[in-house]
């Protein structure tokens, strides 16, 4: 069933219960997120989608990754609310990691100068999960997962080695938005790739992350969906 | 086997328990929960299992196992009856005098009664102790009568009455709309109406649904779930039989801490009794109603409490909470309705079922209704569990029952719902209890823990404390809190280490407010609060901290120094033995001196020092 | 590697997904820790992913990946005994054993864990090693306490007998 919505003065049709971004990059406006993918299952950690919605006289704000559409909502995306908590949000994921130059460049559009949090990392992973989720949801294989947790969480692989379910798609390395994740060449085996997590700078998304319309997106996904299959029929066996 | 079929085989079950027990026999209950083991009443117990057996007084003498009694200060507790005399401080050598005295002959022993802490006189009973004179039990008015380990026991005082009242008297509607009227909210932290939560519950769509109970009891100061777990498990059982009927659900779980052993075992053995008379399984008195229960346990983790989490982890994974709605009651475990209650508000079913919601809701203030349990703990008197009515206010409940400030020090703060909650000043203390009123006060009710603190409590170190606390427990999934939880603790730990700067505590109240709108779960939402409560009340302490660079607490050690009082010392060389540095010097009954350069502020010296000699400055 | 009774362990939670978090309790109840090549194992026998076992072994805090001490000390870090100065016996006990929290000293006699609350606040500061209580600990009863669990070659004479 459509529902109609209505986000910054604008009127967007969309699925019921879709969740309010889909609706929003339907329409052409811009929020920003660092964990959101139409291919994978809403995971709400950056926080950064936060937007104000009023519904039933009430306004709260919500996260746009997962929150549903309704009809008669009216949804604001970039309130002084919103503003703040999205400064806060790329301050302290830049004090975790000031070399990540997508994060250098949102905080600019941000027009944050400053960061007034001292404790600074060099870490590059922003722990948005979208290489663990894009293994296991879309490449179905599991190769990496998430470990520990509070501020000890990280991305790592089972007890920390090479893992032996790894295809070598890249996936990960594509998906990763701070270009943690990189993909060499293995040294003893030379057809198949490695990956590992360090430095690798990639560009901010050229497509302004409007996912729907990107080319490379769509190729990709099919790309892994064949890499996938390839690996299933020569190897008789499902990476559970 | 006395399987349970109709309600008459309840009543005649109880009959015949009630004609079986002998009134010329003795019972000694004993309480042999953890607080109470930790003091060794195992060893009593033994004792007087010894003394019986060897005297050959089993006809003349019982001994029950009971629960807690809640002052657990005054731990291990042994309760004779017909006598009704309440003996603290219980060690193996007094069970002789306890049988061939009070057990046989009726006999009071005065020097193992409560003695008054000023006037020195001695109170025969319990409810003449002022730690209980204004306390309210009605949830925990098993706990330390009966034997947690036997179902008869509970059956005898009137157990499982009310889950025959509920299935055949009453239609589930019924049940939730008294729940409703009843006016209790949940015991676990958040305070949202019981009644409410089963209604959405019971008109969700869906055949399966569940039914589960948070004994996941993770706020630090906090122990009355455990105590209730151990203590009478089947006043939990019985109401989560009766929700389930509810809300229709035919499976249950109880999820419980992993530190809480003795907790999971009292659970198990009730479930296991309960399935064997017949009220747990199918056709429950035969009523046509099935229901199973089981327990999950914890793996050690404090964000499982939060019930997106709890959920996930009994699913078996890591437990990080997701993000709602949906909200539990319509998809909760496995994605079916569900409904999470706090094992303190299943407690609560039965007796509201069975003496109405009315009776219920006249107990209370306007808008928190019955009683609560609390741990009051700290810097307290007397600490323990108390229950009172809502609505009491913090001195009652602090100076009353409490007795006031240990060692006569000055009190400074209450700090009650654990990390999710605040600090309340002395400008506050005649507030009642209530949940509306702690949440204008900056706190939160949570799950009852109330921990009192006195002037050598450093306002900035609790708040450095909590949030320590929560980084550690965070699950580390969403942004604001894991982050936001890591400069904090940074600020923190700068203004307790003499590295405050100016425009510090802005930067807290700014990032806090951030994490409240921002974070994913209630765990992210609300780890702010301590350090919101405390810079609200006790901004001078952080304004000392950062400018004066002194901690007035002497708490933080960069900020003070222990030395010697020269009149109070006598040189009695134990602190220059004892500390680990060679600090210390000073000939033999003659003051002693600490070199501050070799100091490491360990604290041997001011712990063991019997004078009070070692001052903080 | 003896597969028989963990199988066993398997078998009594017939081999569910959603009970991978008591099965791991199990193990870890006769190992002391988890070892790799058991996770390994029930991995494969579980069809479940190793990424997923290794996030609840590390995520949980009562799951260990090291062996752990013949003695395990947890003190407690509740808010009744962090006022009571927790800190100050912890640090005692790390000056004393030369390790950290979550560490094992090199003869495997003790592990250091911390544990947020025992629910035991009545005996605020409380230490327990094993399954013995001590309550009311301050600084200069550590050694004492710890005396208790040296291993014999460690004890002084008198206390051997």
């Amino acid at each position: 069933m459509k529902v109609a919505i209505i986000i910054d003065g604008q009127r967007v049709q969309i699925d019921r219960g879709a969740p309010i971004i889909d609706a929003a990059r339907k329409a052409g406006i811009f929020i920003p997120t660092l964990c959101y993918h139409e291919a994978l299952k809403s995971y709400g950690s950056c926080r950064l989608c936060m937007v104000e919605v009023i519904q039933n006289r009430q306004s709260r704000l919500v996260t746009s990754c997962n929150f549903p559409a309704e009809g008669g909502m009216e949804v604001f995306t970039d309130t002084p609310r919103v503003r703040k908590i999205r400064r806060v949000i790329v301050e302290l994921l830049l004090a975790r990691c000031p070399d990540v130059p997508l994060l250098q460049t949102m905080a600019v559009q941000m027009g944050i100068d400053f960061n007034r949090f001292r404790k600074k990392e060099g870490k590059e992973c922003i722990l948005c999960g979208l290489c663990v989720r894009f293994c296991e949801e879309v490449v179905g294989v599991g190769a990496i997962g998430l470990a520990n947790r509070g501020t000890e969480r990280e991305v790592a692989t089972p007890f920390k080695v090479a893992s032996d379910v790894c295809i070598g798609c890249g996936s990960c390395t594509y998906i990763c938005p701070t270009g943690c994740i990189e993909m060499v060449p293995d040294e003893e085996t030379p057809k198949l790739r490695r990956m590992n997590m360090g430095k690798l700078s990639l560009s901010p998304c050229p497509n302004n992350y409007q996912c729907e319309t990107c080319p490379i997106e769509q190729e990709f996904i099919q790309d892994i969906k064949q890499v996938v299959a390839d690996f299933r029929s020569k190897h008789k066996r499902t990476p559970f | 086997m006395n399987r349970i079929r109709t309600i008459s085989d309840l009543e005649a079950l109880r009959r015949s328990i009630l004609a079986g027990k002998d009134p010329g026999k003795a019972v000694i209950g004993v309480c042999c929960t953890t607080g109470c083991r930790a003091k060794r009443s195992g060893e009593v117990i033994d004792a007087l299992e010894n003394e019986i057996r060897e005297k050959g007084l089993q006809d003349k003498v019982e001994i029950k196992k009971t629960g807690c009694h809640g002052f657990c200060e005054m731990g291990p507790i042994v309760v004779v009856e017909p006598a009704n005399s309440f003996y603290c401080r219980v060690s193996a050598e007094d069970v002789t005098d306890i049988v061939s005295e009070t057990a046989l002959k009726d006999k009071v022993i005065d020097r193992l009664l409560w003695k008054h802490p000023a006037t020195k006189e001695v109170v025969v009973s319990q409810k003449d102790i002022p730690f209980y004179k204004k306390q309210k039990k009605v949830v925990s008015h098993n706990s330390g009568r009966i034997d947690p380990t036997n179902i008869e026991d509970y059956i005898a005082v009137g157990g499982y009455d009310a889950l025959a009242k509920s299935l055949t008297a009453m239609t589930p509607a019924e049940i939730v709309e008294n729940v409703v009227a009843s006016g209790i909210r949940g015991r676990g932290g958040g305070g949202f109406p019981t009644g409410i939560k089963w209604r959405i519950c019971s008109s969700a769509p869906g055949d399966t649904k569940y039914i589960i109970a948070n004994g996941d009891e993770g706020d630090p100061g906090a122990y009355m779930d455990r105590s209730l777990m151990e203590g009478d498990p089947h006043s939990i059982i019985e109401g989560m039989i009766i929700g389930g009927f509810a809300i229709g659900a035919r499976e249950g779980i109880i999820y419980v801490r992993d530190e809480y052993p003795i907790a999971i075992t009292h659970l198990s053995r009730a479930i296991k009794e309960a399935e064997e008379y017949g009220l747990l399984g199918r056709d429950i008195l035969g009523s046509a109603f099935d229901f199973t229960l089981k327990i999950s346990r914890g793996a050690g983790a404090f964000v499982c409490g939060e019930e997106t989490a709890l959920m996930i982890s009994i699913e078996g994974r890591s437990g990080a909470p997701r993000p709602r709605p949906p909200y539990p009651a319509i998809e909760g475990l496995w994605g079916k309705p569900t409904v999470l209650n706090n094992v303190e508000t299943f407690a609560n079913i039965p007796r509201i079922i069975l003496n109405g919601a009315s009776w219920y809701s006249d107990m209370g203030t306007a808008g928190s209704k019955g009683t609560k349990i609390f741990s009051l703990v700290g810097k307290v008197g007397n600490t323990g569990l108390v229950e009172v009515e809502m609505g009491t206010t913090l001195r009652e409940i602090i100076f009353e029952i409490g007795g006031g400030i240990r060692r006569g020090k000055r009190f400074k703060a209450v700090q009650t719902g654990g990390p999710s909650g605040g600090c309340i000043p002395i400008s506050k203390i005649d507030m009642p209890v209530d949940y509306d009123s702690l949440r204008e006060a900056g706190a939160i009710m949570g799950s009852g823990g109330m921990i009192v603190m006195d002037e050598t409590s450093c306002m900035v170190d609790v708040a450095r404390y909590f949030i320590n606390f929560l980084m550690f427990e965070s699950c580390g999934k969403c942004v604001p809190c894991r982050e936001g939880l890591k400069q904090m603790h940074e600020i923190l730990k700068n203004i307790c280490e003499g590295r405050g700067q100016r425009g510090d505590i802005e930067l807290l109240s700014d990032l806090a407010g951030v994490m409240t709108t921002a974070s994913l779960c209630a765990l992210g939402g609300t780890a702010p609060n301590p350090v919101l409560s405390t810079i609200r009340y006790f901004r001078d302490e952080y304004e000392a901290h950062i400018f004066d660079k002194k901690c007035p607490a002497g708490v933080c050690k960069n900020l003070f120094e222990y030395v010697i009082d020269e009149e109070r010392c006598n040189g009695c060389t134990l602190c220059r033995l004892r500390c680990p540095q060679e600090a210390i010097s000073g000939e033999k009954k003659k003051p002693h001196v600490i070199d501050r350069e070799r100091c490491i502020k360990c604290g041997i010296c001011y712990s063991i020092c019997k004078r009070e000699a070692i001052r903080v400055k | 590697m003896n597969t028989e009774w963990i199988d066993q362990i398997l078998e009594k939670h017939g081999y569910r997904h959603s009970e991978i978090i008591g099965i791991m309790q199990d193990l870890q109840e006769i190992e002391n820790y988890l070892p790799q090549e058991t996770l390994r194992y029930i991995s494969g026998k579980l069809e479940l992913r190793l990424t997923r076992i290794f996030d609840i072994a590390t995520f949980y805090k009562c799951f260990s990946l090291k062996p752990r001490g013949r003695h395990i000390i947890k003190v407690c870090c509740g808010t009744a005994c962090h006022l009571g100065g927790a800190k100050r016996n912890l640090e005692q006990i790390k000056r004393m054993l030369h390790i950290e929290e979550g560490e094992t000293t090199d003869d495997r006699n003790f592990s250091l864990e911390t544990v947020n609350c025992l629910g035991a606040c009545a005996l605020a500061p409380v230490t327990v090693v094993d399954k013995d209580y001590y309550d009311a600990v301050h600084p200069g009863k550590i050694e004492k306490i710890l005396s208790k669990y040296y291993p014999e070659s460690k004890r002084s004479p008198h206390e051997q007998d």
